[in-house]
């Protein structure tokens, strides 16, 4: 979990163990990316250089799948009998997959549990990008929807009528039958958060744009990153669990200290 | 005890006691000469109270009842109990400009808004469940030590009484402020009371003002929240500590004590300034944990929605129990019949939860029926020495817990990793036959660990050394017990089961017959308390260190 926050999290907060210019890099890849791609439109050379740079990617991230993936996924990611079809999932599946740890899976459960990352995000880019380039998906979000700008009390009441049936309405997680759940998400990122939205992972429901618009999806994690931002103002929040975690504490850390202190005050002096 | 605050005689002249005790008795006086309250005063301060820590239980409730008040008065003058759409404006973002009711609104602003205002919100509600929790072990600590027998069994009713009255005053109060969470508690218990037959429609409507939610239900739980309920619990609080006045303080057995003295402190001085003293240990550790512990954090539910439903929905801890029943019943007990639903997994939860409240408070008589003691009791039974009852205890306990557990019953799975079905069928278990398996537990160790005091009091200590007599023999000396550590084992009533007579017309009626059962059923298996026969008989020929001597001597 904290491996995942500290990775994915890197580029809205700037610490983490990435090198100092690796924003910077990084702002000159995505220029230089959205500069191509622009390019790519008006002029056939420029083209012919970004598509040699995906097409890199591309099979660098071919040669990961083979090594990491096509076991349970099959080679060319047709899929098995113990794994589905990646064709036509898109970069945001396997974004929100391998980006939060949850693949490769590490065993068979009733749904694929978070882990620490198995690759950097650059792999994780590269395997994005050849899943993405087997058929049209969804692709990984713009920063301007996932950044935290929206609307948080909209956010708020969509996510109360969408989500909090499963995952509680102050993002604290919930149970599903047989051993499935729907996750916390106090440390889950923007981009992930709104990558689940739109794919729909585990036993998520996938949310498209004709039900929550991405105006609305960017509301939602505004809003789950104020709570995220901004502890309770009570005090310690007991898991935000609700009336179980504050009748446990009552019973056993309250009642517990008085009962301490009336054998205290009725014991008899030496 | 002749202090400046216990004035004992009616002076003569005014003037006589302000020479000698200066202003606090001349106020004293002042106050006496009036309202002879001295008489009181004098009656209630050498009252005597027996020390002992559960004592204090009681104590904690009623404390934290008053905590309860005080901060409850400051959230009345900021509260708005109306249901009246309002567009939230206050100073937490994730709600602005959202609609909301009045009383949602005005608990936001005393939250963040108002100075004080959510460590206020923060002690009552803490407070209110250390009230509820305290009760609850409060009640406990009078079953297991048997101190519900006469002349107390009224009082017993009463505290039960208070104990449901205090769960309604919690939920009337955590329904206020029209949150998500308390709505979804709402409907539940619009759902029960439908789920009546015939009447439950009605019941609902009369309760709501027509089809939940409605806009009347806040205004109606705020009138039975702030005015009924807290008077009825004000007075019963009264009648059941004047009752404590009449009957004396029980007491644990032990040298010197018995049904006709109590052996303790008198009121004043000692134990009223405990007794003060220990109110501001209870209202610190209340304030303590509000200052750091959030409760009930209103403004993460949002406003109330019939649309929205949040996983890990439950009631505060006292009502658990009732949520845990709903949900451990099996499903598929719904039918049509006589064109009504009938909803048996309703219905068999609340007639089970029924019973089980009449049985709790009708123990008191229930057993006295049994033994047919007609005695006064004030030396508590060690619960041990009462295997049947401290076993009928477990049971209903485990019951309980059971239920309590089912109620977070989905936390239980996600935070254990286990699948919620699991956890459904493991606790249905526990409330059905858990009773049972505490029952014999229960009993057994009751009955093993009387053996063990028989053992104590007849052959004493066992002290590991090893003696060789000169005959041989190796024997292992027994340090017996002091005459004060051989009272409070052998001193307790022993109950036999009664036999089946004829009554004045030669028969012998149904109710002799179901009685005797019971008594049998209560009494069959029993360590009887050594006798002094038996004592004697025991330290005869016994190897006490002063026997020892006798022994090798011949």
């Amino acid at each position: 979990m904290r491996e995942n926050k500290k990775t994915a999290g890197a580029s809205r907060r700037k610490t983490g163990r990435r090198h100092p210019l690796a924003t910077v890099a990084l702002i000159a890849i995505g220029l230089g990316v959205t500069g191509g791609a622009y390019a790519a439109v008006n002029t056939s050379t420029a083209s012919a250089e970004t598509q040699i740079a995906a097409q890199s990617t591309i099979e660098e991230g071919e040669k990961l799948f083979q090594a990491n993936c096509a076991t349970c996924h099959g080679m060319g990611a047709a899929g098995t009998d113990s794994g589905p079809s990646l064709i036509g999932v898109g970069a945001a599946a396997v974004d929100f997959q391998v980006g939060t740890g949850r693949m490769p899976m590490q065993m068979n459960g009733p749904q694929a549990e978070e882990k620490p990352v198995q690759f950097t995000d650059e792999q994780v880019k590269a395997l994005a990008n050849y899943v993405a380039s087997l058929g049209p998906g969804p692709s990984i979000p713009e920063d301007h929807l996932t950044n935290g700008g929206g609307d948080a009390s909209n956010g708020a009441e969509l996510f109360r009528i969408n989500c909090a049936m499963c995952h509680n309405v102050a993002g604290a997680g919930g149970a599903l039958t047989e051993g499935k759940f729907a996750p916390a998400l106090d440390t889950v990122t923007g981009v992930h958060i709104y990558e689940a939205m739109v794919t729909g992972p585990q036993n998520m429901p996938v949310f498209n744009d004709l039900n929550i618009s991405p105006e609305d999806k960017r509301d939602i994690i505004t809003y789950l990153q104020y709570v995220q931002d901004n502890r309770s103002p009570g005090g310690f929040e007991l898991g935000s669990l609700g009336p179980v975690a504050e009748g446990l504490f009552i019973w056993i850390f309250g009642l517990g200290a008085i009962v301490a202190l009336t054998v205290w005050i009725t014991a008899k002096s030496n | 005890m002749s202090t400046a605050t216990t004035p004992e005689a009616p002076p003569t002249t005014s003037t006589a006691v302000e020479k000698k005790g200066g202003f606090t008795a001349a106020a004293a006086n002042y106050i006496d000469e009036r309202t002879s309250v001295s008489t009181m005063v004098k009656e209630l301060g050498r009252k005597i109270f027996p020390d002992h820590w559960s004592f204090l239980l009681g104590e904690v409730a009623l404390y934290s009842f008053v905590v309860i008040l005080i901060s409850g008065s400051f959230l009345t003058f900021f509260f708005q109990a109306a249901m009246t759409p309002v567009i939230y404006d206050g100073s937490y973002v994730p709600l602005k400009g959202i609609e909301m009711s009045t009383a949602m609104a005005s608990t936001l602003d005393i939250s963040f808004d108002i100075r004080g205002g959510l460590l206020m919100r923060q002690v009552h509600h803490w407070a209110a469940l250390l009230f509820v929790a305290s009760i609850g072990l409060h009640m406990m600590r009078i079953f297991f030590t048997g101190a519900f027998r006469k002349p107390r069994e009224l009082n017993w009713v009463i505290g039960f009484v208070l104990f449901i009255l205090a769960m309604a005053e919690g939920f009337t109060g955590y329904s206020l402020p029209d949150d998500l969470l308390s709505g979804n508690g709402l409907r539940i218990i619009d759902g029960m009371v439908k789920g009546i037959p015939i009447v439950g429609t009605w019941i609902s409507f009369l309760l709501f003002g027509g089809e939940f939610p409605g806009e009347v239900i806040v205004g109606r739980l705020y009138t039975l929240h702030i005015l009924l309920l807290p008077a009825i619990i004000v007075a019963l609080i009264a009648l059941h500590l004047l009752f404590l006045v009449v009957h004396k303080h029980t007491q644990y057995p032990g040298p010197g004590r018995t049904n006709m003295n109590a052996v303790g402190q008198p009121v004043l001085p000692v134990y009223a300034a405990k007794a003060g003293g220990f109110f501001f240990i209870v209202f610190g550790i209340i304030m303590l944990i509000a200052s750091f512990f959030t409760i009930n954090p209103i403004w993460n539910y949002g406003p109330y929605d019939p649309s929205p439903v949040s996983a890990g929905t439950q009631p505060d801890w006292y009502i658990g129990f009732a949520d845990g029943a709903l949900r451990l019943i099996p499903p598929g007990l719904e039918f049509v019949w006589l064109d009504r639903t009938w909803s048996f997994n309703i219905l068999i939860p609340l007639a089970a939860l029924g019973l089980f409240i009449v049985l709790a408070m009708i123990y008191p008589f229930i057993e006295a029926w049994v033994t047919g003691d007609k005695r006064e009791h004030h030396v508590l039974d060690r619960p041990r020495n009462v295997p049947t009852r401290t076993a009928i205890g477990a049971a209903g306990v485990t019951f309980y817990a059971g239920l309590w557990a089912a109620a977070s019953s989905d936390i239980i799975a996600t935070h254990f990793k286990l699948t919620m079905e699991g956890v459904i069928h493991s606790l249905q278990f526990v409330v059905i036959v858990g009773p049972f398996i505490a029952y014999f537990v229960t009993k057994r160790v009751c009955l093993a660990l009387q053996k063990k005091d028989r053992e104590l009091v007849l052959h004493g200590f066992e002290t590991g050394r090893i003696v060789k007599l000169p005959g041989g023999e190796f024997i292992e000396v027994h340090e017996p017990l002091t005459d004060y550590e051989r009272w409070r084992l052998v001193s307790y009533t022993d109950y036999e089961p009664l036999m089946i007579r004829p009554n004045s017309q030669g028969r012998i009626t149904v109710g002799q017959r179901l009685r005797a059962g019971f008594s049998r059923w209560f009494f069959e298996d029993r360590i009887s308390p050594v006798t002094k026969t038996e004592l004697e008989a025991a330290h005869g020929h016994h190897d006490t260190h002063h026997e020892l001597d006798e022994k090798s001597a011949h």
